[in-house]
């Protein structure tokens, strides 16, 4: 199996409005199988650009991205749901969990999408990730009743489920107090310790980036170091 | 496409819109529950209306006309054969009013698969004699057990029993008669036919249609009755009046018979042509009325599942972030829809029913109608089945656009935009 997870050759990406403007200018990049990377960078040097369209979610550039090899642009939107699916887990700044389901249901739910484990064994993966989270207490509550740390660990408890290829976070401790980032930041460093988990973290705290595998630098569109 | 998953993502954002979710199903049981109720009474009173008409008028009838001989002499004559002919002041030819081979017609037509049954009739003009004065009047001589079976004539008769016309000289008179002449059950009737014969006849009944201008004139007997005192022999018959297993068959046998044996024959639908028109107009505004309000539903169920995708944007975005496709999504929100549809719908089958049977048992007399009692109600299964397919087919449109919209929401716009 070949060590690059991700890569990207050549992307360029417009924003259109007000004018057009480069927001994206011909970055070639790679992560490899364990990494954990970071991005960092001012605030509209492109990062979070370069992220959604790492996800698969944006489709709307130039250049090639390729997931395991396998190159993603120019999919369908049904094919690229299901990489989504089955290669990434997303962590956001905001935990987005579905407020009508419960914490475990939530974890559970990309699951219930992959179809690859019975409903049970899923249940029972998802009560797993939420052990080693430290959430197991919570299961049954529903996401209002979570702090916000809480549910934040719930987020990457959902993004484990289906064991990604690669997680991607797009300022995961964003919304964090000092205590809650350690946290998340202690998980993310177990997981590719320990699991061999590769990540891929949005940042623009440098206390975080700087204690990662590597750090991709950005700026005006373009990477620097 | 996982449709258990599917379907309890929609029961799940539903149960946390309970509220509005129970408004949008209220919104189609009310639109149902009118419809199958307005199509219910109306084609209730339409059976009825129509009843009124087909007991009265067989579905083929056949007769001869008093009209002008068709084949003039001079049409006849080799020497004006290719001459026009125009020919001044004709006078109808009566050809009696007895149908020629009365007993071989009526056998043939008792033998035809197309017929149901064949009832004969003796129809006269007479005059009622009470006292001084004469009011004229028409007798209906019937075979009375055709006529049961044909036009349910029973129905119509509110006194007495009309086994009892089997006795000779007896006879039934319609109650505005009978009103007029100061006449009950029981009592002795004088009658004068054309031909100046003099008969006495017992009444055993008072019958009604419905229609006071046939009530005042019309009176039934026996066909033999009415034979004897018309003296006439017992082949002698002035209409034969068909039922058909296809109503719709009518025009083209009445024709083919007409033909067959020389006589004059008429369908139920040219008799009654204006009718028809009225049940059509009728049938239409109860349809249209009901499609109306189910479309009113409609934009009920259109505006809370808008609503609702507005407020779900979060988690439109995050189940596409997950993996669940456009497509997922845009059933999530029709799957959503029919819910409402359906349970709207079967919630409206049954308020239908409970509205229909309510109407059904208020109380509805009037002297036209003597065996109606009640508003009338027809419980055709047809209306539900078009009901609930109506309700899902404009739930499913409701919901579609909204689920377009929702299966384009870009998740990316979504989680940047906190």
């Amino acid at each position: 199996m070949s060590s690059k997870v991700l890569e990207t050759i050549g992307l360029t990406k417009y924003f259109y409005e007000p004018t057009k403007f480069k927001v994206l200018d011909n970055i070639t990049m790679s992560v490899d199988h364990g990494e954990f990377v970071s991005i960092v960078g001012k605030s509209g040097c492109g990062k979070s650009t370069l992220l959604y369209l790492l996800s698969t979610m944006d489709t709307d550039y130039e250049g090639q991205v390729l997931i395991h090899e396998e190159l993603v642009t120019g999919q369908s939107d049904i094919d690229l749901a299901r990489i989504r699916n089955e290669k990434i887990g997303f962590v956001f700044q905001f935990h987005y969990l579905l407020s009508e389901y419960t914490v475990l249901k939530n974890v559970m739910l990309p699951g219930l999408k992959l179809q690859q484990y019975s409903e049970a064994e899923i249940e029972h993966r998802a009560m797993d990730h939420l052990k080693t989270l430290g959430m197991q207490d919570q299961a049954l509550k529903m996401p209002n009743q979570l702090s916000g740390g809480q549910k934040q660990r719930v987020a990457i408890a959902r993004a484990l489920i289906n064991d990604p290829l690669i997680i991607m976070g797009d300022e995961p401790t964003g919304n964090l107090d000092k205590k809650n980032s350690d946290l998340v930041f202690d998980i993310f460093k177990e997981l590719t310790q320990e699991h061999n988990q590769t990540l891929l973290v949005v940042t623009h705290d440098a206390d975080f980036a700087g204690r990662t595998n590597r750090i991709i630098t950005m700026e005006d569109g373009k990477i620097i170091s | 496409m996982n449709y258990r998953l599917i379907l309890n993502i929609a029961v799940h954002l539903l149960r946390a819109r309970l509220k509005q979710t129970v408004v949008a199903a209220v919104g189609v049981t009310f639109g149902i529950a009118m419809f199958i109720t307005l199509l219910g009474f109306m084609n209730g009173l339409n059976d009825l209306l129509d009843g009124l008409m087909l007991n009265r008028t067989p579905h083929v009838r056949l007769y001869n006309e008093i009209k002008p001989a068709e084949n003039q002499p001079v049409n006849l004559s080799d020497d004006y054969k290719n001459a026009t002919n125009f020919i001044t002041s004709i006078k109808p030819k009566d050809r009696g009013k007895a149908i020629y081979n009365s007993k071989t017609i009526i056998r043939i037509l008792k033998e035809d698969k197309r017929v149901v049954d064949v009832a004969p009739k003796v129809t006269t003009p007479v005059f009622f004699n009470s006292g001084t004065i004469e009011i004229s009047g028409i007798i209906n001589g019937i075979s009375v057990a055709a006529e049961e079976e044909l036009f349910k004539f029973s129905d119509y008769v509110t006194e007495g029993n009309i086994a009892d016309l089997e006795q000779n000289n007896s006879i039934i008179i319609g109650s505005g008669l009978a009103k007029k002449m100061m006449l009950a059950k029981g009592d002795i009737i004088k009658v004068t036919t054309p031909k100046g014969n003099l008969a006495s006849l017992k009444i055993v009944g008072i019958s009604q249609i419905g229609i006071a201008e046939i009530d005042d004139v019309m009176s039934t007997t026996s066909l033999s009755t009415a034979q004897k005192f018309l003296g006439e022999p017992t082949n002698y018959i002035t209409d034969i009046q068909l039922k058909l297993h296809d109503i719709n068959l009518a025009p083209q046998l009445a024709k083919e018979f007409g033909t067959k044996f020389g006589i004059d024959a008429i369908d139920y639908q040219t008799a009654n042509s204006q009718f028809e028109t009225g049940s059509n107009v009728r049938s239409i505004i109860s349809y249209s009325v009901g499609i109306v309000l189910l479309i009113v539903a409609g934009f009920g169920i259109y505006n809370i599942l808008n609503m609702m995708i507005y407020e779900k944007m979060d988690s439109i975005a995050i189940l596409k972030a997950t993996g669940f496709s456009g497509n997922d999504v845009k059933w999530i929100f029709i799957t959503l829809s029919l819910i409402i549809g359906l349970a709207g719908g079967f919630l409206g089958l049954i308020f239908g029913f409970a509205f229909s049977s309510i109407i059904d048992t208020i109380p509805f007399e009037t002297s036209s109608l003597p065996t109606i009692k009640t508003y009338p109600i027809n419980y055709n299964p047809m209306y539900y089945v078009i009901g609930i397919t109506f309700a899902l087919f404009t739930t499913a449109v409701a919901g579609l656009l909204p689920a377009l919209k929702a299966s384009k929401i870009d998740p990316v716009e979504i989680i940047r935009g906190k």
